[in-house]
């Protein structure tokens, strides 16, 4: 019998909130299954579990604040001769809820699981929903998209107390308007169906109670990095130009969905430059360096009511540009969306921080304890740059290095943006 | 005027959150709304398919504003681009 525990998401953490079972007792999950949906001081973060075999008891409710390390469910790691199933909610088939499999697929016909509409057992996505989003021309619509609500809408939720999460947008492209939020019932007088419905505060309370303690968090956090990590910090500004230009050519002929952004190209560069130098990447733990055996980037977004999160894009270094592009697209919205999974919180092994795009000229970083390096771009500018012997204006970016001095020294992280460098000039190998 | 309110509805569904009617329509859009590159792009992509207009990267300077957006569609519109 194996104890499924309340996860650590992150150095900072030490308490969570169990807001939802997306199992029951009897359910057989695998590895890597979503199962439970965790309230941590960052955002709601979807909770995989680490074995297979047959859920035996649930140990916590929905609602209960437990220290990380808790046991939440008793996990019978044989499987069950004949899998008890629990009785569907619905009148459909029971289906792996928002299984790995489902946002692989929704990830992969560009379906927003925000917009869809939940046919499994307590609403929640199956697979078939996935598939009927794709062939339905109304809501979803192409390429991941944030939750949209009209700020109308947004007001008459927080002033009733409606969950927008529950409600389906029937506005333009599945936005919800105030109408849909006037035809939804308030959540708190519809008496709670069968573990479903998690007993918490209503989503503005809980978007005020979070907004500050992501202040302190981040608080925390950078206040330890500051006190234990001995930073050194290193610059070098690139020049982007003939990048910018191979970029730009092959975007030319692409419809606007499938472009990819500079950014995207400067992520793969530097998780590549990681692998290169992997002194950088990995964990400082007791007092000594642990390289991580994978390149995780984390990637800093900004959330739109303030505060950030540094999710990670898993094996960021393997993927093509297209590749890292879609999962860029569908990590950023479902940061602001709050739909993140344990995994991409708990694991990134370097983060990088692309500031540029406000406008800065160049980001000196904090480090993300225990990571060890934190890799900052600034604005891609134009500048006056000599080239060969001649003055030219190009397109540069200025990159920083910041590194625990306990980990390396100043000649590794110099190593490291070399290799950025040297990496950007050959974008097309990228 | 129909271009501005496509424009605006499509700025409302990137960026949920933003108050459009403090807008002025000459104000840039990616600073004044902090749109970040994939926000821009999601903008580009939602007003291309709706305005059935083909969008180039060359022309992403001419809709960095709302009056701009709308003098470059219209213009397209009326095949004078």
């Amino acid at each position: 019998m194996a104890e499924f525990r309340m996860p650590s998401l992150g150095a900072d953490m030490t308490e969570g909130t169990l807001l939802e079972w997306l199992v029951q007792p009897g359910a057989t999950v695998h590895k890597g299954d979503v199962v439970a949906v965790v309230d941590t001081s960052k955002a709601a973060i979807e909770v995989e579990c680490f074995t297979s075999g047959t859920v035996r008891r649930l140990l916590v409710e929905p609602g209960t604040q437990v220290p990380v390390g808790t046991p939440l469910a008793l996990i019978g790691e044989e499987e069950p001769v004949a899998p008890i199933a629990p009785p569907p909610l619905t009148g459909h088939p029971a289906a792996p809820v928002l299984s790995p499999l489902v946002r692989r697929d929704a990830s992969a016909r560009h379906v927003d699981l925000g917009t869809v509409h939940g046919t499994g057992p307590g609403g929640r996505v199956t697979r078939l929903d996935v598939e009927h989003a794709v062939e339905a021309p109304a809501p979803p619509p192409a390429g991941p998209a944030r939750r949209r609500v009209s700020p109308r809408a947004r007001r008459l939720a927080r002033e009733t107390g409606i969950d927008l999460s529950a409600i389906s947008g029937k506005g333009p492209a599945g936005i919800i308007r105030a109408a849909d939020v006037e035809g939804a019932e308030p959540a708190v007088a519809r008496p709670a169906p069968p573990a479903a419905e998690p007993a918490v505060p209503t989503t503005a309370e809980q978007a005020a109670r979070r907004a500050a303690a992501m202040r302190a968090t981040i608080a925390a956090l950078m206040a330890r990095s500051k006190r234990e990590i001995p930073h050194y910090y290193l610059t070098e500004t690139i020049d982007l130009t003939d990048a910018l230009a191979w970029l730009h050519d092959r975007n030319q002929d692409l419809p606007v969905p499938r472009r990819v952004v500079p950014a995207a190209l400067l992520l793969k560069a530097a998780a590549r430059a990681a692998r290169e130098v992997p002194e950088l990447n990995g964990f400082w733990i007791d007092e000594a360096f642990l390289p991580a055996p994978t390149v995780n980037l984390g990637v800093a977004i900004s959330l739109r009511g303030g505060g950030l999160v540094a999710p990670a894009m898993a094996e960021a270094d393997t993927l093509n540009l297209d590749e890292l592009m879609d999962r860029l697209k569908d990590l950023v919205s479902r940061t602001r969306a709050g739909r993140l999974r344990a995994s991409e919180l708990s694991s990134p092994t370097i983060t990088v921080s692309n500031l540029g795009e406000q406008g800065v000229e160049s980001i000196i970083g904090v480090i993300y304890p225990p990571q060890v390096a934190l890799v900052g771009y600034g604005t891609v500018t134009e500048r006056p740059w000599a080239v060969r012997g001649l003055l030219g204006i190009r397109r540069t970016v200025t990159v920083s290095l910041a590194a625990d001095h306990r980990a390396t020294d100043g000649a590794t992280g110099a190593r490291y943006l070399r290799t950025l460098a040297r990496l950007l000039e050959r974008p097309e190998e990228l | 005027m129909e271009t501005m309110t496509m424009i605006r509805t499509t700025l409302r569904e990137v960026a949920p959150e933003a108050d459009l009617d403090h807008l002025e329509p000459g104000a840039d859009l990616r600073e004044a709304l902090e749109l970040d590159s994939l926000d821009f792009l999601r903008f580009v992509e939602l007003l291309s398919e709706r305005s059935g207009r083909r969008i180039d990267e060359d022309d992403y300077p001419r809709l960095a504003t709302m009056s701009g957006a709308a003098m470059f569609l219209d213009a397209a519109a009326h095949g004078t681009s």
